[in-house]
């Protein structure tokens, strides 16, 4: 049975693994030859598998001529199978040099391990239920602490200027703000064209294709724009701040920070929430803008409306009103992206797949408080009128 | 793995090994053998390329020029499906742990395991709970996750995760460091016992002087990019070559220091 086998490339003398059993008048005997180790796991567990249990039992391994954890591991679950029973059971012929090997095995596995805790039934789905409800003021609680430390934080900055990060604020504004505005100029140009699209070859069976202008105006400026822009900026700078900020906080560089009595507030949430209040009404502008261009120049070519009848109904149809909407609503979004970035980001623990899991929640969560809060302002801007 | 055989052929072989980075180069022809069933200890100041002979021979970092033989097998001159074969020989303990960190300790043990083995849960289970045991931790610790384990737990689980598939050769990439002395004391021997019990080979890049005594058969010194000294201790010790004798004597100098110390009249 001894072959040579090419394992690897390297050439080892291995035989293949197997066990006889016998009956005598003294128990069960067991003879065990060959290469016990884990390169032949599958083999072995089911040879050893069927071994009969018997009230005494002698293993024999002097032909054993190789042995690791796994191996002694088997022999040890073939004595305990024995022993277990009340039987007996033990090695014989054991070479020299297993001996240390078989000791430390052998005592291994004594207790039972731990299972790791799962719940079921109705009580784990209300203890969810609660575990949630729970979370959910957790988390209000945190993002009104952090808006909290944010105002201090920018009180300090104005009261004394000097603390204020004017090159971190410049550099992120760079980032979110200039760096997005490709993106968003395409994506808002492309909607605005769809808009227009769509207006014209609807109203077009009621012959009020020309009121695709008002549509498209009023839709783009109160709307769209900010909305595209917010989730835009959400899924694009919400994101990169909360992974920047959490992983900073998996390298400890945010303790960091405490321990030098600096407030992370102060140096990592203000200027990237500055930032981000500044970029967004300047890109709901510039988005705005490339909507309208998208949404004229469909009408042109598809609606056959010239560009100079397409303005000078655009301003008839909008008011400064509908303008002012958009970019109010901007930097109020902007605050709620930037603080419920940061704060998931302050939130992420030590592990990979806890940063993964902030960074998704700070997009959703953003994205959800944007669009409720465009509703509040919806409300409240009909109620005064505008 | 035990084996009766005494292997005189070296398990690990480098030769004339170059290794850079971008115009800098770290390795310049360096030399070294790797017995069988011996536990190797590599010294070398900080930026000296320790780590990076450590990452040619797993294969981690692309070498310029030479040749690295593992377990009989020469890097360049194989497939790439026997390298792998390869690789399941041997495990890696990387300085930090680099424990996944969404796997509890038993699941990270297991991790190679279910990877290449065909196993039922519960023996993997058994074994799990054997290699924790190995490293000297206890059954409670198998469900806690990375985050809540101690910078030495960490380092054994690890250990443990290394030794997951036994491995014929073991390589630690500074064991020791962020260790208390006590703590790192215990892992010197449980690197020795280990390799007693499971007769693998060490590869042990270390700063630590006192791991280099306790546990380590032979030492390699790096410098200029070569293995400029090689041996047990004491040859080390009477090396001539200025940077061993600079970190070697200042061994000497902190013993004598403790003698001075303990002797009020001599002050320090």
């Amino acid at each position: 049975m001894i072959r040579a086998e090419r394992v690897a490339g390297g050439l080892f003398l291995t035989t293949h693994p197997s066990i006889t059993t016998s009956t005598a008048s003294d128990g069960l005997k067991v003879t065990a030859s060959g290469t016990w180790t884990i390169a032949y796991a599958g083999e072995l567990e089911a040879l050893v598998e069927h071994v009969p249990a018997a009230e005494r039992a002698a293993i024999d391994v002097g032909a054993v001529d190789r042995l690791d954890t796994f191996g002694a591991w088997l022999l040890e679950r073939l004595l305990r199978k024995s022993r277990d029973g009340g039987g007996s059971a033990e090695l014989t012929r054991v070479p020299e040099r297993f001996n240390e090997l078989l000791h430390e095995v052998g005592g291994a596995n004594r207790q039972p391990a731990p299972e790791p805790e799962r719940r079921t039934g109705v009580v784990a789905w209300i203890e969810r239920i609660g575990e949630g409800s729970i979370a959910f003021f957790i988390e209000l609680y945190y993002l009104t602490g952090l808006f909290g430390a944010l105002m201090m934080a920018a009180g300090r900055a104005i009261v004394r200027p000097r603390l204020s990060r004017l090159t971190s604020i410049v550099h992120h504004l760079d980032r979110v703000g200039f760096q997005a505005i490709g993106i968003i100029v395409l994506i808002t140009f492309l909607i605005g064209a769809i808009v227009s699209q769509q207006g014209i070859f609807n109203f077009r069976r009621f012959g009020a294709e020309d009121y695709v202008v008002n549509l498209l105006g009023i839709l783009v400026l109160r709307e769209i724009g900010v909305l595209l822009v917010a989730i835009m900026v959400a899924g694009r700078s919400g994101s990169s701040y909360t992974a920047e900020l959490g992983s900073m906080k998996m390298r400890e560089e945010i303790d960091a920070l405490h321990t030098m009595g600096v407030d992370p507030a102060d140096v990592l949430v203000l200027p990237r929430v500055t930032a981000l209040v500044i970029a967004m009404p300047i890109l709901t502008f510039i988005g705005s803008m490339s909507a309208m261009v998208g949404g004229g120049i469909v009408a042109w070519f598809y609606g056959g409306m010239s560009p100079e009848i397409f303005i000078s109904r655009l301003r008839d149809a909008v008011s400064m009103h509908d303008f002012w909407i958009g970019i109010i609503k901007a930097p109020v979004m902007a605050l709620i992206i930037g603080i419920v970035a940061c704060a998931e980001g302050m939130r992420v623990k030590g592990s990979a797949e806890s940063l993964g899991l902030q960074t998704t929640a700070s997009v959703v969560k953003s994205i959800f408080m944007v669009i409720v809060l465009d509703g509040i302002f919806a409300m409240f801007f009909s109620m005064i009128g505008w | 793995m035990s084996s009766p055989t005494i292997d005189t052929r070296p398990i690990i072989s480098v030769r004339d090994l170059v290794t850079g980075f971008g115009g800098q180069t770290v390795l310049r022809g360096l030399d070294l053998d790797v017995r069988t069933g011996e536990i190797l200890g590599v010294v070398g100041g900080s930026g000296a390329g320790k780590s990076v002979l450590l990452r040619s021979i797993i294969g981690l970092v692309h070498k310029t020029a030479g040749s690295v033989r593992v377990l009989d097998v020469d890097a360049d001159a194989t497939s790439e499906a026997e390298w792998r074969l390869v690789e399941r020989r041997w495990g890696v303990l990387f300085q930090g742990g680099a424990l996944f960190s969404s796997l509890t300790a038993r699941e990270n043990i297991q991790f190679p395991m279910r990877q290449f083995l065909d196993m039922p849960e519960d023996l993997m289970d058994d074994l799990a709970m054997i290699k924790l045991e190995l490293v000297g931790l206890s059954a409670k610790d198998a469900n806690k996750y990375p985050s809540e384990l101690s910078g030495g737990m960490t380092k054994r689980v690890a250990l443990a995760r290394a030794l997951a598939l036994d491995p014929e050769i073991v390589f630690l990439d500074e064991p020791t460091s962020g260790l208390d002395p006590i703590a790192a004391g215990d892992f010197d021997v449980l690197i020795r016992t280990l390799q007693h019990t499971l007769g693998i080979t060490v590869f042990m890049v270390t700063h630590d002087l006192d791991s280099l005594a306790v546990a380590c058969d032979r030492i390699a010194a790096l410098a200029e990019g070569k293995i400029v000294a090689e041996g047990p201790m004491e040859t080390l010790l009477n090396s001539e070559h200025p940077w061993v004798k600079a970190y070697f004597g200042g061994r000497r100098a902190r013993a004598n220091g403790r003698e001075a110390h303990t002797n009020p009249q001599d002050g320090l």
